[in-house]
């Protein structure tokens, strides 16, 4: 009996239509062997090197590097005298180094061992693990952007500004906002760069020092309230109904002259939009405080509905997320935030400001000058020019001084943020266009639908069978009484080829299940999913509990021990003790 | 379109499956007045072809540093980085994969990371790395607000030679914070008298070496007041290369070694993705900033690697944690650890030291150059150089002869008076014709 993967389903079925059936008595162990099927579980047969054909056991680069060794040409510089002023690093480091051959072997074979959106389905609840398109990578490694210097000449990046304020005015128009600062590195950091455009704007106001507390809901993700008790704000819970949403009732009487904002993530961590998000940012307004909108959900609206028309005031955007940059296995991101009207002023530098068309022609005609001297002679000033012959369009504003009626709240990094990521965002962004990118979020939304319509009978909805954004949150209560838990449900999964959804996250509903399957996934591919889950509750309740258990028995590596980890901390490599001396044996 | 697999078919298939008619009926929860009817008003959809000739229209508007001799510096430097990098960083199971929450099937991702900080321990000399922060600056903030929790002071000493972005970036952070900062003055010469600075309130002194100036410094008496006192030491590097030949913070007594590590594996790209490298004491792992990976068994007793000591993290602590970071750099950290190993310890100290030669043979012939200054004592790559002209001006007119020419002053620091000064880099990538280049036509700009 074949199972739908095409592979037998156990070892009493291979005996029914065995090949070998019929053969000598020797053969027909020989054959048995030769398929794996001499013991049971040959998968887990040892063999001599420990790898398993494509499973390759793979040391450290600690441990198999050489000090002397290099996998880069360089030549000894000549004879020069050092100018260190006797601050010389003296020993060993203990960098061990490979050649190109070895280097590519190793890692190679430790990608070998991850799991990308490129291996299978990635239903990773919050983060959207969409396809990530090769032209993006193409495009963010193009010199022009790739290859240039965060403080060459403005001059010389009239381009790389074009790009940026070609991407601000596409996510202003996304968002129906006035304003987006690029600058923050992910979506934490967007958070931090939120409240604090919230604290200046108040302290402009003269109402610092009272508007202390931020209004946080429990299903918040644990960036929310981090970022805001990092800024010195006090965090106060918004309690959670049974419904999955935040009430305007719930949340009205928490407001006062000490609440500098409320922290909000719409479309929300349970996969539901907020229906009285557009009262609730009334009340904080006729409140006097701000509305900071978490958008690691933006993905569910993209061109169906602007976060400008619901009152939010900050909202960041993961790029890694909505916009599809890579995740990179945890990184980088880039986390802009559009800012209201009245957040605006408060932005931090550097900024991109187009020139007025009078002032740009001014500087092309001081910078046009014609070649001087043996400038003309360079080989390199024609292109130089010619790059240079429209003056300047934009420029970056870099210090407060420069923003005229600005108030930037100043600088929250080096540079002017993730270049890198821009590049790939606007390319999606171009690429998919305004039509493409609302079909998107539609077909984002209709695939999480569908998962839910068709495992609702088999496992539990916490908030009832309603529609449901982007992402679809099972609770554990299917499985009360089955002694799998989520975590086990989650390791199964990755037995059957996929990569687990979120778990346990958002903390408001009991062993959470957040499964996001984005508009990446086909029909077939969710049909197989829906099927793979049905599968896994049916065995649950069967009791077939060894397949959940001892999960994964196919991975890499089985369960690994967490506590183990974090009571003996090994954070880094260290050579090992020699062993001593023994007595020979035998 | 491309990238969406769905067909108009399968579309009505899954709504009847669903049991509502129309995609919108998905969306009734949005307030009716507030879902838009048509998509917003931006470009329709592009081919592969076009989207690459708008960007690459775009790109052609920028000055490559590979194209023109390059000088720039300041915090992000030219190298060159192998091609195998780069091919590695794309193994779709590095590039597509998410933070390592499920180790079982994320071990490419863990070990690389438990390579990456065990090689940023060793490079800065240091106890524990961590998985990387944003930036160096961001890396600086977080260092500072992890010395204040370690101190239980608030009161951070910032030395007039960090780097003015990230001094910036610490100021904001503090002000909001509400936590105190003494920034000294720009301090071009490295003469700052830094000790008097420190007593009984201070929770940390800030200072990098080589400065943004380019000035290498001594930070061990620094370190033993600081200690003294019962603060910490929070040893910034900008450029990561330089550890290669020039004495680490972990043997100059830092607690916290906190630098960029762009230069090794990573593009210039206008400033960002780079890589924060965060190290300090075992005994501070409690309190650090960021993920930690750290070695394990598992059920069958075979060596892996999981994220560990997450207790301290905002998934775990909310606004208990040490920091709100979540996404880091986890390719950058992985085009770190993939130069690194190419170069190794052997290659790492030469890729150093034809660095350090070729910033000497460029200050030596800039030093005759009329008009010019060579400010510097000791550097290692970098230096700055006091020009008889405003150096914006200078550089401005050496962009139109076809030079990038380094980093004037005024841009990090205006009206600080510093106007004519201007910082230079030099790197494994400049030839003797670039050197020459830059003579030239600076002397002719200047004359
Ligand atoms: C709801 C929510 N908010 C905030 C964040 C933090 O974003 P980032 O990881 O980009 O810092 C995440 C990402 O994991 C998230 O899911």
């Amino acid at each position: 009996m074949l199972n739908r993967q095409g592979r037998p389903t156990s070892a009493q079925a291979h005996g029914t239509a065995d090949p070998a059936a019929g053969m000598g008595d020797e053969a027909a162990r020989l054959q048995e062997h030769r398929m794996g099927r001499g013991e049971r579980g040959g998968a887990h047969r040892s063999t001599f090197t420990g790898n398993r054909a494509l499973h390759q056991e793979e040391p450290l680069i600690f441990e198999i590097g050489r000090l002397e060794c290099t996998g880069v040409d360089l030549d000894e510089p000549e004879p020069f005298t050092p100018r260190l002023g006797g601050l010389e690093r003296q020993g060993t480091i203990g960098l061990p180094g490979l050649t190109e051959p070895e280097v590519l072997r190793h890692y190679v074979r430790l990608s070998q061992k991850n799991f990308g959106i490129d291996t299978g389905p990635f239903p990773l609840g919050s983060c959207t693990m969409k396809h990530n398109a090769r032209l993006n990578e193409r495009m963010a490694r193009l010199p022009g952007f790739a290859d240039i210097h965060p403080l060459q000449p403005l001059s010389t990046v009239q381009g790389a500004l074009e790009l940026m304020s070609e991407l601000a005015r596409q996510l202003c128009t996304l968002t129906g906002m006035p304003a987006v600062a690029l600058s923050p590195k992910a979506g934490a950091h967007g958070e931090m760069l939120g409240l604090m455009a919230i604290r200046a704007a108040i302290e402009a106001k003269g109402e610092g020092a009272s508007r202390r507390i931020v209004l946080v809901p429990d299903s918040a993700h644990g960036t929310n309230p981090a970022t805001a008790a990092l800024l010195g704000f006090t965090v106060k819970p918004v309690p959670a109904r049974d419904d999955g949403w935040v009430h305007v009732d719930d949340f009205k009487p928490l407001l006062g002259p000490d609440v500098a904002a409320i922290m909000l993530t719409n479309p929300n961590t349970c996969g539901l939009f907020e229906p009285q998000v557009v009262e609730i940012a009334d009340a904080i307004h006729a409140a006097g405080g701000y509305f900071y909108c978490d958008g690691a959900n933006f993905n569910a609206i993209v061109g169906k509905v602007r976060p400008g028309d619901l009152g939010v005031d900050a909202m960041h955007i993961n790029l890694h997320k909505t916009f599809s940059t890579p995740h990179g296995g945890g990184g980088p991101g880039a986390g802009p935030v559009v800012l209201s009207e009245r957040l605006a002023p408060f932005a931090p530098v550097p900024f991109v400001r187009p020139l007025s068309r009078g002032a740009g022609e001014v500087e092309s005609a001081r910078q046009r000058r014609p070649g001087e001297g043996s400038a003309a002679d360079s080989p390199l000033t024609p292109a130089l020019s010619r790059k240079r012959e429209r003056g300047n369009a934009y420029e970056l504003v870099e210090h407060a001084a420069d923003a005229d009626d600005a108030l930037p709240l100043g600088r929250i990094t080096a540079f002017h943020g993730q270049m890198g990521m821009y590049v790939r965002a606007l390319a999606y962004m171009l690429s998919h266009g305004a039509d493409g990118m609302r079909q998107a979020s539609e077909d984002a939304v209709l695939n999480a639908n569908y998962v839910r319509a068709c495992l609702a009978d088999l496992m539990s909805l916490p908030f009832g069978n309603k529609p449901c954004m982007h992402e679809v949150l099972f609770d554990d209560a299917w499985l009360k009484d089955t002694g799998v838990t989520t975590l086990d449900v989650a390791k199964a999964m990755i037995d059957e080829g996929y990569h687990p959804m979120t778990m346990y996250f958002p903390l408001v509903v009991h062993g959470a299940m957040l499964i996001e399957p984005t508009e990446s996934e086909s029909k077939a591919s969710l049909d197989l999913f829906i099927a793979t889950m049905r599968d896994l509750a049916m065995s649950a309740r069967r009791g077939d509990t060894e397949r959940f258990l001892g999960a994964p028995y196919h991975a890499p590596r089985r369960r690994l021990d967490e506590t183990r980890a974090a009571r003996q901390p090994v954070l880094k490599w260290t050579p090992p003790t020699p062993l001593p001396p023994q007595e020979p044996q035998g | 379109m491309r990238y969406l697999p769905l067909s108009d078919a399968d579309r009505r298939e899954m709504l009847a499956r669903i049991g509502v008619d129309r995609i919108d009926d998905l969306f009734a929860a949005v307030p009716k007045d507030k879902l838009l009817s048509s998509p917003p008003d931006l470009p329709r959809r592009k081919g592969e072809l076009e989207v690459e000739r708008i960007l690459s229209r775009m790109a052609a508007r920028n000055v490559a540093a590979s194209s023109v001799p390059f000088f720039c510096g300041a915090g992000a430097y030219k190298h060159h980085v192998p091609a195998s990098v780069d091919h590695l960083i794309q193994r779709s199971e590095f590039l597509t994969s998410y933070t390592p929450y499920q180790p079982e099937i994320a071990q490419g991702t863990l070990q690389y990371l438990f390579e990456f900080q065990t090689q940023v321990a060793n490079l800065t000399a240091m106890e524990v790395a961590n998985a990387s922060m944003y930036d160096g600056s961001t890396g600086t903030a977080e260092a500072v607000l992890m010395a204040h929790r370690v101190t239980r002071r608030r009161k951070a000493v910032l030395s007039g030679g960090l780097h003015p972005h990230y001094a910036e970036v610490v100021k904001t952070v503090s002000r909001m914070a509400g936590d105190e900062v003494a920034a000294l003055p720009p301090d071009v010469p490295a003469a700052e008298d830094l000790l008097s600075a420190i007593d009984e309130t201070v929770s940390c002194v800030v200072v990098q070496t080589p400065d943004v100036f380019g000035n290498l410094r001594d930070l061990a008496p620094i370190a033993e007041k600081a200690h003294r006192h019962g603060a910490l030491l929070i040893a910034v590097f900008t450029e990561a290369v330089s550890l290669g030949l020039v004495r680490p913070p972990g043997e100059m007594g830092a607690d916290i070694a906190v630098g960029e590590g762009q230069s090794i594996g990573n593009a210039l790209s206008f400033g960002g993705p780079y890589v924060g490298l965060f190290a300090t004491r075992q005994k501070f792992i409690r309190q650090m900033p960021g993920r930690l990976c750290g070695e394990t068994v598992d059920a069958d007793g075979r060596r892996g690697y999981v994220l560990t000591l997450s207790a301290r993290e905002q998934h775990i602590r909310r606004d208990k944690a040490t920091s709100n970071i979540c996404t880091n750099s986890g390719l950058c950290c992985l085009a770190f650890t993939i130069h690194m190993t190419l170069l190794g310890e052997a290659g790492l100290k030469r890729l150093a030291r034809i660095n350090h030669a070729n910033a000497v043979t460029l200050a030596q012939m800039l030093s005759g150059v009329p008009g010019v200054e060579v400010l510097n004592e000791t550097f290692f790559n970098e230096f700055t150089v006091r020009l008889k002209r405003p150096a914006a001006e200078v550089v401005e007119r050496l962009a139109e002869r076809g030079v990038l020419a380094g980093v004037p002053v005024s841009r990090l620091l205006p009206g600080a008076g510093l106007d004519d000064l201007l910082l230079v880099a030099s790197t494994e990538v400049n030839t003797a014709e670039d050197r020459a280049a830059f003579v030239t036509h600076l002397t002719e700009v200047l004359r």
